[in-house]
């Protein structure tokens, strides 16, 4: 296997009050996770549209993970339970239409939890990692 | 023996339906019991030491069969904790050890007499051959 | 095209270290737009800033991405430097290489391949960026107080202090709310009257404050700084501002037997009455559900007897609009009802009271006069049980009270033990109690004296029966810590009941689209770093609506709701967030999905004109949003069937773009 040569292509949306200064908290506290996690900011985990994550797998993304506030946390008071239900009908699709469930995450990361960002990056990655390349969706005319 | 202690409170707890977890100590069913008197337990003590897995005592008791089951404790709780239920399945549990409806089909025939009608004969046969 | 400057930050060895920053500063060089691409030792110096200046004007720049540490960080220091150059502040994109880059990552190679794709997914999006203007709004310099009690009235003082005129609204004839029924005010033991009322003189003097007293909010529109309030002023059916308060109408009414809520339904009043002789406004009220001349036409006693005729039989409700600019809700608290609490036999005897009932038989003004006396026969109770938490700390699923701790009952009850052990030495005074909380100033001392000097029996348990029987009532409680079942023939049972938040508030967090916990109690904007604040903008909260409290903390609360609504109203204009939604009216199908998921009420629809292509027109019923209101969360964006609704600075191109540099 070429296991050890591969390396997963992960896109992060991070929303902008909690999970992404949670990723930077576990920057400042020098955590270490994989740099195949590339994140996105946006202002709420609600602002995630279901075709970003469709167009990342199209373009070749191994996995995709959407962070927020904890519910009852959001900034903007209820944009995280939109999030948590969007996603468990968009997963349930992807996952319908060949993409593995563990490709896909929805997790809650608040702007104290540097440690947990850092851990699920990991834990994401090497869980993407084992899974292989994703092709089940990818738009070869995207292939230079 | 420790095994076999958290088997028997899982059971309890799953027979009763009851989350001891839930007791806040206030002792109000204690303090609405009618027959608080005649108990060496008191109903909050059940909820305490069943939570604590401290059976032994309750389960040689007397108080398990002074316990009316009359459900003033369950209507009471602030917290839903229903005493009353919990100390429904302890009994129930001693009973069940005691071994009072497990006879097996092969002891019937000894236990069997000449007025015994033929129906109960049936039945007997039918409960314990399983 | 855009004309995009790329300026690659060293950080010291923070980026450097780990990232190769000439490297991409070379590689981005060649990214579609980018006319320059630089890097150097510190970009947020002001070195560093005037190279970014000098950058944005030599090359004609129109937009500029600063692969630098977090956006947190800096994103607002280099967005002045870009509008120092003359560039718009919301052109500036940040790829963050320190955070999320060079100090999460070791080795050289890695850490600069994520720094040049992450400056390249931050290239894609600026080349989609548009000069973005934040929106501006006026501010009414008027705030509206809803609430009389404590928590509104120390709002209303404060605000008024500023300058600002404020405008109290308060459902009872009176303002003063729970405060000016209550005896004493625990720790100090002051009179709470001696402390409110010169406070409710001051509102009633100050020219900057305007009391609506027997009048409720019906309707609320328009957002922070701009709210249009109607204002239901109910038929008093007497003329306020002839009105002396004398009081002779309320001596002569003939109809006597009016359950006097004041005094909570514990002596009578008249049909006409002046809920307390401290009342602000003083002016009479007649009820109209017992009122012989409003209900029969037969009587008119009080219109006879008044010397300014201030008597109006014909009296209608009024509504009001007023403009605010912050609204303040204090709409306090009451105990909840007994009724579910058949055990302990409130409804059966009148000698089983709560606690705020008992605050109405020690006070002065109450219908004993101040004489502690039972309901039921007016004796001296010599046997008194207090029971804690009724209706407080009970589980979710319970039919019946709270989930919450109702905070203030461990301390007045302690307080009541205190008065009534001090007044009447020869009382047995039993507290049954499940945890004793006193977290405040003073407030454990104040517990401890009553049980060490006043001898006040605390015991731990809880009663589980109350049964009147010949006259006394008979008490069953446990006794935990002595394991016993104890019985005590009690004169007077004292429940301490379960506050809840008032009925009306529901309602208006409805009209003011602020949200409310299960328990409905409003919701503040963080429950540590803005405790006041609504999450809906120019709502501030004051006083126990938010949560149980005691007076103090209502205090403090209501002062800190003033400062907030104060430094809203000096401002002359409010400047918006510029990354708000936004949507197409071409592409609007009108289906109001969006209207249904904004957590602000910021999208309202309305029927729009259109010109077809054949020339005639057609109504159609499109999407608006208000920029003042919106926060940006961009939950309608997802929504939106049809993609017409956008966030700007976050629009959907535009993370589309930043997905495809990243899966490149």
């Amino acid at each position: 296997m070429q296991m050890n040569e591969y390396k997963p292509l992960i896109v992060a949306f991070c929303c902008n009050w909690c999970s992404y200064a949670g990723a930077d908290l576990a920057g400042n506290n020098r955590l270490s996770y994989p740099a195949d996690v590339k994140i996105i900011r946006v202002p709420c985990s609600c602002r995630v549209n279901p075709m970003f994550i469709l167009r990342a797998f199209q373009k070749g993304a191994d996995g995709v993970i959407i962070c927020g506030c904890h519910p009852g946390d959001c900034h903007y008071t209820s944009g995280n339970y939109y999030t948590r239900r969007r996603m468990a009908l968009l997963f349930s699709m992807l996952e319908f239409l060949g993409i593995e469930r563990e490709r896909t995450r929805v997790e809650w990361v608040s702007a104290a939890e540097g440690a947990k960002f850092a851990e699920t990056m990991n834990d994401f990655a090497e869980t993407v990692a084992a899974l292989g390349e994703n092709k089940r969706l990818e738009d070869l005319r995207c292939k230079k | 023996m420790q095994n076999k202690k958290e088997l028997q409170k899982e059971q309890i707890l799953r027979m009763s339906g009851v989350n001891p977890r839930k007791c806040m100590r206030c002792g109000k069913c204690s303090g609405t019991c009618p027959s608080y008197d005649e108990m060496e337990y008191h109903p909050h003590q059940f909820v305490y030491m069943v939570e604590t897995g401290d059976l032994e005592p309750l389960m040689n008791s007397d108080s398990l069969y002074k316990c009316l089951s009359c459900f003033a404790c369950v209507d009471r709780c602030p917290r839903n904790v229903e005493p009353a239920k919990l100390i429904e399945a302890l009994r129930l549990t001693v009973i069940r050890e005691k071994g009072k409806n497990h006879l097996k089909s092969d002891d019937i025939p000894a236990l069997l007499d000449d007025e015994m009608p033929q129906q109960a004969i049936v039945s007997a046969m039918r409960k314990y051959s399983k | 095209m855009q004309r995009i400057g790329v300026f690659v930050c060293h950080c010291g060895t923070n980026i450097a270290g780990t990232v190769d920053v000439k490297a991409v500063a070379e590689a981005l060089k060649f990214e579609p737009g980018v006319v320059v691409s630089t890097d150097y030792q510190y970009m947020c110096s002001q070195a560093g800033q005037e190279m970014i200046k000098e950058a944005i004007i030599e090359n004609k720049l129109t937009g500029i991405v600063v692969c630098s540490c977090s956006p947190r960080m800096h994103e607002a220091t280099f967005r002045k430097t870009a509008a120092a150059a003359g560039l718009n502040p919301y052109m500036v994109e940040i790829a963050n290489i320190r955070e999320q880059c060079s100090w999460v990552h070791k080795d050289i190679p890695t850490g600069t391949e994520k720094a040049i794709i992450l400056g390249k997914a931050a290239i894609a999006k600026v080349n989609l960026n548009a000069p973005l203007t934040p929106g501006e709004s006026p501010v009414t310099k008027r705030a509206l107080v809803i609430g009389g009690g404590i928590a509104g009235i120390q709002t209303a003082l404060d605000i008024a202090d500023a300058g600002f005129p404020v405008d109290i609204v308060e459902t009872k004839p009176t303002i003063g709310g729970k405060m000016a029924q209550l005896d004493k005010t625990f720790p100090t033991l002051d009179c709470a009257a001696c402390i409110l009322t010169p406070k409710m003189v001051d509102v009633a003097t100050n020219d900057k404050i305007r009391i609506f007293s027997y009048s409720e909010v019906s309707e609320v529109n328009g957002f922070v700084g701009n709210f249009d309030v109607t204002i239901k002023r109910r038929a008093r059916y007497v003329k306020e501002d002839i009105c002396t308060g004398c009081g002779l109408c309320t001596e002569k009414c003939p109809q006597k037997k009016v359950p006097n809520e004041f005094n909570l339904n514990m002596d009578n009043r008249r049909a006409i009455y002046i809920p307390f002789a401290q009342a602000v406004p003083k002016v009479a009220t007649i009820d109209p559900e017992s009122c012989t001349m409003l209900k029969t036409g037969k009587c008119g006693v009080c219109s006879k007897v008044c010397t300014v005729g201030a008597i109006d039989y014909n009296a209608k409700d009024e509504f009001i609009t007023e403009k605010y600019g912050a609204i303040v809700v204090a709409t306090g608290f009451n105990p909840i009802s007994m009724d579910k609490f058949d055990e302990y036999a409130y409804s059966q005897s009148k000698d089983v009271i709560t606690s705020l009932e008992l605050e109405r038989l020690m006070n002065a003004a109450g219908p004993t006069g101040g004489t502690l006396l039972r309901p039921s026969d007016g004796e001296h109770p010599h046997t008194i049980v207090f029971v804690q938490c009724v209706g407080s700390r009970c589980d979710s699923c319970a039919e019946k009270g709270k989930e919450y701790c109702s905070k203030i009952c461990c301390m007045y009850t302690a307080k009541h033990a205190m008065l009534i052990r001090d007044k009447y030495p020869d009382t047995d005074v039993y507290v049954f109690y499940i945890d004793v909380r006193t977290p405040g100033k003073n407030f454990d001392e104040f517990y401890r004296r009553a049980v060490e000097e006043y001898g006040v029996h605390y015991i731990k348990g809880m009663v589980g029966k109350v049964s009147p029987e010949g006259g006394k009532l008979k008490v069953r409680a446990s006794d935990l810590i002595d394991g016993k079942q104890l019985n005590i023939d009690a004169d007077l049972v004292v429940l301490a009941a379960a506050i809840e938040p008032d009925k009306s508030a529901r309602p208006l967090a409805t009209m003011l689209t602020a949200s409310m916990d299960t328990n409905d109690f409003f919701t503040e904007a963080h429950p540590k770093l803005r405790p006041v604040e609504s999450p809906t903008a120019g709502v501030y909260l004051s006083g126990t609506c938010q949560g149980p409290k005691d007076i103090p903390e209502t205090v403090s609360q209501a002062g800190a709701a003033a400062s907030m609504v104060i430094a809203l109203l000096c401002k002359d204009k409010l400047t918006g967030n510029p990354c708000v939604a936004h949507s197409d009216e071409m592409m609007c199908n009108g289906c109001s999905t969006c209207e249904k998921v904004c957590p602000y009420g910021a999208i309202t629809y309305i029927d729009k004109e259109f010109r077809m292509p054949d020339r005639t027109t057609k109504v159609r019923r499109v999407a608006q949003v208000n920029e003042a209101v919106c926060q940006g969360c961009g939950a309608c964006t997802v929504a939106c069937m049809s993609g017409a609704m956008d966030l700007k600075g976050f629009t959907n191109k535009q993370i589309f773009a930043e997905v495809d540099a990243i899966c490149k």
